[in-house]
C-alpha cells in the first residue's frame, strides 16, 4: 500500500512562507486569494497488506518522525496497491 | 574538564568549540561521533551548531534519533550539563529536553551577522560569570530560529527563570524591532526547568578570543568550566 501524508503548520501559528506567496500571488492579480498556507507532502510505500495497521504504522511515523506536533498537524490518505 | 562534543554528518561548529575549549581554555575537548552510544567519562556534552543531516525534514528532526542520543538523554535525566548551540538547541527542542520548537525566521532569510542579548538570568551554571542583564554580542547564523511554544509553556518558561538570553540593542532594550527573527519574547537562550541543560541560538564558540576581537562567548564556556569545577556531573555506577 502506499500512503499520501500532509503535514502543515496549525492554525494559528504564523507561516511565513505561505504569507510570502499569498501577498506575491496576490501581487500578480489573483485577488480572490485569501489565506495560503506551505506544507510537506511525503508519499510512503508500505509492505502492508491490513489496512487497519497500516494505517497504525503511519500514524506511529507521523508522531514520532514526520511532524512536530508542537507546531504541525497532519493528515494521511492510504491507497490500496 | 572533559567535555564532549558530539559530532553528527553536517556538524560544522564542532572544531570551533574544541578550538575554544581546549586551546584557548586548556580544557580537554573530545570529539563523539553521533553513531556512538556512550558518553562515559564526560563532564559535559555539546551539541553543536551546523546542518546535521542536511536539515531534511526539520533542523534537529534526524539527529534526535542519532545513536548517542540516548546516552545525552540519559546523561542529561541525571543532572549532566549540555549545551546545545543553533543546530544543537533544534536538537534539544526536537528531543523535548527544552520545550517549543523552531520556525522559519519571520522574514524567510538565513540571517548571519553579530547580535545583543541580554543575560536574563545570571544564576545558571551556563552564566554565572555574567552580571545579571549583561549584554554580549554574539553570532548569530540561522535560518529556523523564530522560537514558538504554546502560551502556558511561554508563562511558565517565564516564571521558573528559564528564559536564559533574549535578543536587545546596544543597550539592552528588548523591543519588536531588536527581534531579529520573529522569535516569541525575543527568546534567544532558554534552560531546562533543572537548570543543567541550556539551547542558545547565537555561537559563543566563534567570539571567544581576542585574535577575532570579540571574546564574549568566554563568558559562557567559562560560566560552564567553574560551575564543573563546583559540582561535577555524576557519574553513572
Amino acid at each position: 500500500m502506499k500512503a499520501k501524508i500532509y503535514i502543515t503548520l496549525k492554525n494559528g501559528i504564523l507561516d511565513p512562507q505561505g504569507r510570502a506567496i499569498q501577498q506575491s500571488l496576490q501581487t500578480l492579480g489573483f485577488g480572490s486569494v485569501g489565506e495560503v498556507r506551505i506544507g510537506k507532502f511525503i508519499e510512503v510505500d508500505l509492505c502492508e497488506s491490513d489496512a487497519t495497521s497500516g494505517e497504525q504504522t503511519i500514524k506511529a511515523m507521523c508522531e514520532k518522525l514526520l511532524a512536530n506536533t508542537v507546531i504541525e498537524e497532519y493528515q494521511y490518505e492510504i491507497l490500496e496497491a | 574538564m572533559n567535555i564532549g562534543i558530539i559530532v553528527f554528518p553536517g556538524s560544522n561548529c564542532d572544531r570551533d568549540c574544541a578550538h575554544v575549549l581546549s586551546d584557548i581554555m586548556g580544557q580537554t575537548a573530545e570529539f563523539i561521533w553521533h553513531q556512538e552510544r556512550s558518553v562515559k567519562g564526560m563532564d559535559a556534552i555539546i551539541l553543536p551548531g551546523g546542518f546535521s543531516y542536511g536539515d531534511y525534514l526539520r533542523t534537529g528532526a534526524i539527529a534526535r534519533f542519532s545513536p548517542i542520543m540516548e546516552a545525552v538523554v540519559e546523561f542529561a535525566g541525571r543532572g549532566g550539563m549540555v549545551l546545545g548551540i543553533c543546530n544543537g538547541f533544534q536538537m534539544l527542542l526536537e528531543l523535548g529536553i527544552l520545550p517549543g520548537a523552531m520556525l522559519r525566521n519571520r522574514d524567510l532569510s538565513f540571517i548571519c551577522e553579530d547580535h545583543y542579548i541580554r543575560v536574563e538570568n545570571a544564576n545558571t551554571p551556563f552564566t554565572n560569570h555574567c552580571k545579571p542583564g549583561q549584554i554580549l554580542k554574539l553570532p548569530i547564523a540561522h535560518a529556523e530560529g523564530n522560537y514558538y511554544t504554546n502560551p502556558v509553556t511561554l508563562s511558565a518558561l517565564q516564571a521558573n527563570a528559564q528564559i536564559v538570553f533574549r535578543y536587545c540593542d546596544r543597550e539592552g532594550k528588548v523591543t519588536s524591532q531588536t527581534n531579529p527573527n520573529g522569535s516569541l519574547d525575543n527568546i534567544a537562550g532558554i534552560r531546562n526547568a533543572a537548570g543543567n541543560v541550556l539551547g542558545l541560538m547565537p555561537h559563543p564558540e566563534r567570539a571567544a578570543e581576542h585574535l577575532l576581537n570579540n571574546e564574549d562567548g568566554l563568558y559562557i564556556f567559562r560560566s560552564m568550566v567553574s560551575a564543573l569545577e563546583t559540582h561535577k556531573t555524576p557519574q553513572p555506577v
